[in-house]
């Protein structure tokens, strides 16, 4: 695995220019952005990539810092969201926030048991099992139609998204709620990776020998990673079935959304927090730009299907020109740009 | 014989046939793996370009020679440019991004085949008449003769490439060991391409005999997710685990759906290859020959 | 990263833009959003129907300059029938001015957009697929599975089945094997297959088919030992070619093997050469140019060269005419609207108005040029499909041949189900179901009222 920015590194003059950003950023989330934004902001940008971000997050931590290679993230996303779907529809007396976790918690289950094999296999061996959770889950929501309720297509509806009396209904309380979910669980995840267990993920990614050496319990380890991870995208799920498309199908949740969860982990930067938003910007907004950007150039009239191809081999491209370029990230690259901006550090 | 016995002979024979396809797409993956460490996404990618050039071509009126020999030079030409433009800059990256840069070739192969032969579908005719043959009251698909017999042909062929040729012998020195095949001065990037030629020419086989199965359309490139097992349960680095491999998967994933479906619920052939060669290699951590540690990344 | 910020900034104006564009209403216009699929897995068949969708409206803006003078306007997003591609189109054309309805032709996209333009008041149109029971506007005010439900689609096939072996009756006794599609859309018909077998005394095995479908050897070996009268396709993209070539691998005759709407196009059977000769497939609308309508589209649209479709060939294809026939639906709910609400620009609302009031009988057909094309429609409030009848094509290896009369589906014995099913909907989501007959009282009363 890639041997990015590990945990540990962080200087203390350095966390605190991080510290001033992420305040910052999150003034901006807040204060700002539910002032100026338009409904197309809120629905077709900031929640799906608030839940990729989180959905990058978790995986990252399974992927990047504890250097398990996953292909079935989209699994995880689907078993959050049934799982989020059945406990608000059998247990309606559950408060929101609790619904969410107990999802989350039951992603985790299946996570560990997906994790399993990872103790036997490492590499692409364990990436290509990951991918028998990828087609067992969409077997069972296909195949036990009490999952989703008996309803004859399969589909299932959010629930009103309502905590505590205060509705979330409308395109940008569904953003803020997706935010405040984002922004406690990376909380979470920032303690985790600074935390010993932190730690003992980095050393399992970077030598499973010397690891096991220095006490490290490896197996623990790797499936606390796999728990914790699918937790996280366990909650993603949620959010993208709930704040964002409120109705989905088991195919929603396909190898595609797998795969462009691990893009975003790459291109983000492997191994730290901020490349999971970094990474999940570019893809959200990457595509829609180059549509924009397409279609101004060759005008309206142009054959939109022309058009379509020439962006998925210019999206193509990028992503091959990007891992040449910088196989670290776009977390790399903003740490570079941030270090020219500030020559005296 | 016994009808239940015969029907039970039939569904092996069956998927023993498919499993010779999935071996087919898998064995393209093993020859890029074995030299360069990528599992090479864009396998299926190619795959469905190779196919749809050479339908594109014989719909134009271009003979079947003609338009083999077209395609087989533009693979060729793909191969090289993959290996180029993508793998070499890339040399000594961590595999995950290899294979992440393999998905990117994967959009641009599929962007650029559509682009350049359009969305329509294909129906693409090999000559084979696919009626079954009755063997004593088992049906056996000609077709899948045929397709088995082209495969045996393939392996054969690269067996007696890799036996015989200087670039072959070169070849299993790289995946033997590559630090040492380079202390001996084999020109590691002049093999790379030898590979990379060979996987667009096993792509252009396998395209075709699955184009004339499935008929020519973007879905093709789907046909790598039938490999991936394969891959695990024979290794990825190896020809023959890829065949035998195949063999069993096909013929597990048949065997189960037609007598495991009805118990637990029909559909299980998505998952069931996969279940199976974990389940295997948990078992038998060595894989399937015993030759490699699965340990390693 | 200022690449990436200068980017964001862009999108953000860009969306402040679109905004700004929602003041300046057009002169009498009316505009339909297109959430198209023109590349991926399964553009063939969104060429095909965004290409007849469109080639229909550009016939009436040429031909007749308009509906009652208003001009039809479209805009496409694609989509590559990704639901949050769609969703995506969706929240970017939404504020475009007079929209008139919105016509995705996915089905995980329209499950999206139930509750958008519900919100949104403005009709979803999901022609010949979407959920069965939106087929109760008393529930799904703003969805209208037009022409044909899924469930209609079982009960017309088995209806076409009974007139194969001479009348209903005689299907007792036989035995039919359902293939679908691993997918709560392929599943969905299940409860339907047995209750109809149950009704009329055959036998019905259903064996699955895993997505994608590229490998079937061991279902068309378990139908082989089955040995069933008939076998019911109820296909999906790559899955209808193969399961034709196993078949002939396995020995089944394709002229037994009937597929579901979407089994019955050209991309489906193509790809399998000799194999699909004699399949015969349902559809709503018949294929072929030799319509009235498409002879005006040729005339009107295709030597101006304003065609849709990059290949004439496809001119009269399956796809092609499901979108003209589309077009037809849409433009005659407008036409509809335009008589009770005025000849302007009318919201989406007042639209579904006029598509709840979508009355087309077999004289007003002719009169449209299609004849022959489609049979009829008679959508209500309380029945959003407006009993679509059926028939049944096959496929002559080179196109495809009508080989059944219109067929009338069991709306009878289905509507039970549907509203079992929508009253679970409803209770879900805390919805009153509307009270259709007091409605249209108001409605007159309104009327009558100077």
């Amino acid at each position: 695995m890639a041997a990015t920015s590990t945990p540990l590194d962080k200087s203390l003059p350095c966390l605190s220019a991080k510290g001033i950003g992420v305040v910052l950023l999150l003034t901006i989330a807040y204060g700002i952005v539910p002032l100026v934004g338009s409904s197309y902001l809120y629905e077709a940008i900031l929640t799906p990539f608030l839940a990729l971000s989180l959905a990058a997050l978790g995986l990252n931590l399974l992927t990047g810092y504890a250097g398990q290679l996953s292909l079935g993230s989209s699994a995880f996303m689907a078993v959050g969201a049934y799982a989020a779907f059945n406990l608000s529809l059998r247990l309606p007396f559950l408060p929101l926030p609790a619904t969410i976790v107990l999802a989350g918690l039951v992603a985790a289950l299946a996570g560990l048991v997906a994790g399993l094999p990872a103790l036997r296999l490492r590499g692409f061996y364990l990436a290509v099992s990951t991918l028998a959770v990828q087609f067992f889950v969409a077997w069972v929501l296909n195949r036990f139609s009490w999952l989703s309720n008996d309803s004859p297509s399969g589909i299932i509806s959010a629930p009103p998204l309502v905590v505590a009396g205060l509705s979330f209904e409308d395109a940008r309380g569904r953003y803020l709620f997706s935010l405040t979910v984002v922004t406690l669980l990376t909380v979470l995840a920032w303690r985790l990776v600074t935390s010993p267990t932190g730690r003992n993920f980095v050393a399992v990614r970077d030598n499973e020998t010397a690891a096991r050496v220095i006490g490290v319990k490896v197996a623990r380890t790797k499936l606390l990673a796999f728990g914790l991870s699918s937790f996280i995208i366990g909650v993603a799920g949620v959010l993208w079935a709930f704040a964002y498309l409120r109705t989905v199908e088991p195919a929603g949740f396909n190898l595609d959304r797998s795969f462009q969860i691990l893009f975003i982990v790459i291109i983000g930067g492997l191994g730290t927090l901020r490349g999971a938003f970094l990474g999940a910007g570019l893809i959200v907004v990457l595509p829609l730009l180059l549509s924009r950007f397409g279609a101004a150039l060759l005008g309206d009239g142009f054959d939109s299907g022309t058009l379509e191809m020439c962006q998925r081999i210019v999206l193509g491209i990028l992503i091959v020109a990007f891992l040449i370029r910088e196989p670290a990230g776009l977390s790399a690259l903003l740490d570079r740009a941030v270090r020219r901006l500030r020559p005296s550090a | 014989m016994n009808p239940d016995l015969a029907f039970f002979v039939e569904v092996l024979v069956g998927g023993l046939l498919s499993g010779v396809m999935y071996a087919l797409v898998a064995i393209g993956f093993v020859l890029i793996y074995k030299t360069s460490g990528v599992l090479n996404f864009a396998q299926g990618a190619m795959l469905l370009f190779a196919a749809l050039t050479f339908v594109s071509l014989t719909e134009r009126g271009v003979p079947f020679i003609g338009a083999f020999a077209a395609t087989l030079a533009v693979m060729a030409l793909l191969g090289l440019a993959i290996e180029r433009a993508v793998l070499r800059p890339l040399v000594n990256q961590p595999p995950i991004t290899l294979f992440m840069a393999t998905l990117g070739v994967a959009y641009v192969i599929e962007g650029a085949a559509q682009l350049a032969w359009g969305t329509q579908v294909h129906g693409l005719d090999l000559g084979i008449d696919d009626t079954p043959i009755d063997l004593a009251g088992i049906l056996v698909s000609r077709f899948d003769l045929f397709a088995a017999a082209v495969a045996g042909l393939m392996v054969a062929v690269l067996s007696l490439f890799f036996r015989y040729t200087r670039t072959g012998l070169a070849f299993r020195a790289v995946a033997d060991d590559p630090l040492a095949a380079l202390n001996t001065g084999l020109r590691l990037p002049r093999i790379w391409a030898a590979v990379w030629i060979a996987s667009g020419i096993v792509a252009l086989v396998a395209g075709l005999l699955w184009g004339a199965r499935l008929g020519v359309q973007f879905s093709l490139s789907l046909v790598v997710l039938k490999a991936l097992p394969v891959l695990v349960l024979g290794g990825f680095d190896s020809i023959l685990g890829a065949i035998v491999a195949g063999l069993i998967v096909g013929a597990v994933e048949k065997l189960s759906e037609v007598y495991l479906g009805p118990v637990i619920g029909s559909g299980i052939e998505g998952w069931i290859a996969y279940v199976a060669a974990l389940g295997f290699l948990l078992l038998k951590p060595s894989g399937l020959f015993g030759m490699r540690s699965v340990e390693r990344v | 990263m200022p690449a990436f910020r200068t980017a964001l900034r862009s999108v953000l104006v860009a969306g402040t833009a679109l905004v700004a564009l929602t003041g300046s209403a057009g002169a009498d216009e009316q505009h339909f959003p297109l959430q198209s699929y023109r590349v991926g897995p399964y553009a063939a068949g969104g060429t095909g129907f965004f290409g007849g969708f469109i080639d229909y409206l550009n016939l009436i803006n040429t031909r007749d300059g308009g509906v009652n003078g208003v001009k039809l306007t479209w805009s496409e997003g694609e989509t590559q029938y990704e639901v949050e591609r769609g969703v995506e189109v969706y929240e970017r054309l939404k504020s475009r001015p007079g929209i008139a309805a919105w016509n995705p032709l996915s089905v995980g996209i329209a499950y999206a957009m139930v509750d958008r333009i519900t919100k949104d008041k403005v009709p979803l149109i999901t022609i010949n697929h979407g959920r069965t029971d939106s087929t109760d506007g008393r529930v799904f005010p703003y969805v209208f599975p037009l022409l044909l439900n899924p469930y209609s689609e079982t009960s017309g096939i088995v209806e076409y089945l009974g007139s194969r072996e001479g009348e209903l009756d005689r299907l007792k006794g036989k035995t039919i094997a359902v293939l679908y599609h691993g997918s709560p859309y392929g599943k969905e018909t299940i409860p339907i297959y047995e209750l109809l077998a149950k009704k009329h005394g055959f036998k019905v095995e259903q064996i699955e088919v895993p997505h994608p479908g590229n490998e079937q050897q061991s279902q068309w070996l378990t139908i082989r030992r089955l040995k069933p009268d008939y076998v019911v396709l109820r296909g999906w993209g790559v899955m209808n070619p193969v399961a034709l070539k196993t078949a002939q691998k396995t020995g089944f005759p394709a002229n037994r093997i009937v597929g579901n709407v979407w089994s019955n196009s050209e991309e489906d059977v193509i790809p399998a050469g000799e194999a699909a000769k004699g399949y015969v497939a349902i559809t709503t609308q018949a294929s072929g140019a030799e319509y009235p309508v498409l002879k005006d589209i040729i005339k009107t649209v295709y030597d101006g060269n304003t065609g849709n479709l990059a290949d004439k060939k496809r001119i009269g294809s399956v796809y092609h005419n499901l979108g003209i026939v589309n077009g037809i639906l849409n433009v005659e709910a407008v036409r509809a609207a335009q008589a009770k609400f005025g000849k302007r620009t009318l919201t989406g609302d007042e639209v579904r108005w006029g598509f709840e009031h979508l009355r087309l009988d077999e004289a007003r057909v002719a009169a449209l040029g299609a004849k022959g094309l489609f049979h009829s429609i008679n959508v209500t409030c309380a029945n959003h499909e407006g009993d679509g009848r059926v028939t049944f094509q096959q496929w002559d290896g080179a196109k495809w041949k009508v080989v059944s009369d219109w067929i009338a589906p069991d709306w009878a014995t289905l509507r039970p189900i549907i509203e079992a099913s929508s009253a679970t909907y409803a209770k879900e989501h805390g919805i009153t179901p509307r009270n259709c007959a007091a409605e249209e009282n108001a409605t007159h009363a309104a009327a009558a009222t100077p």
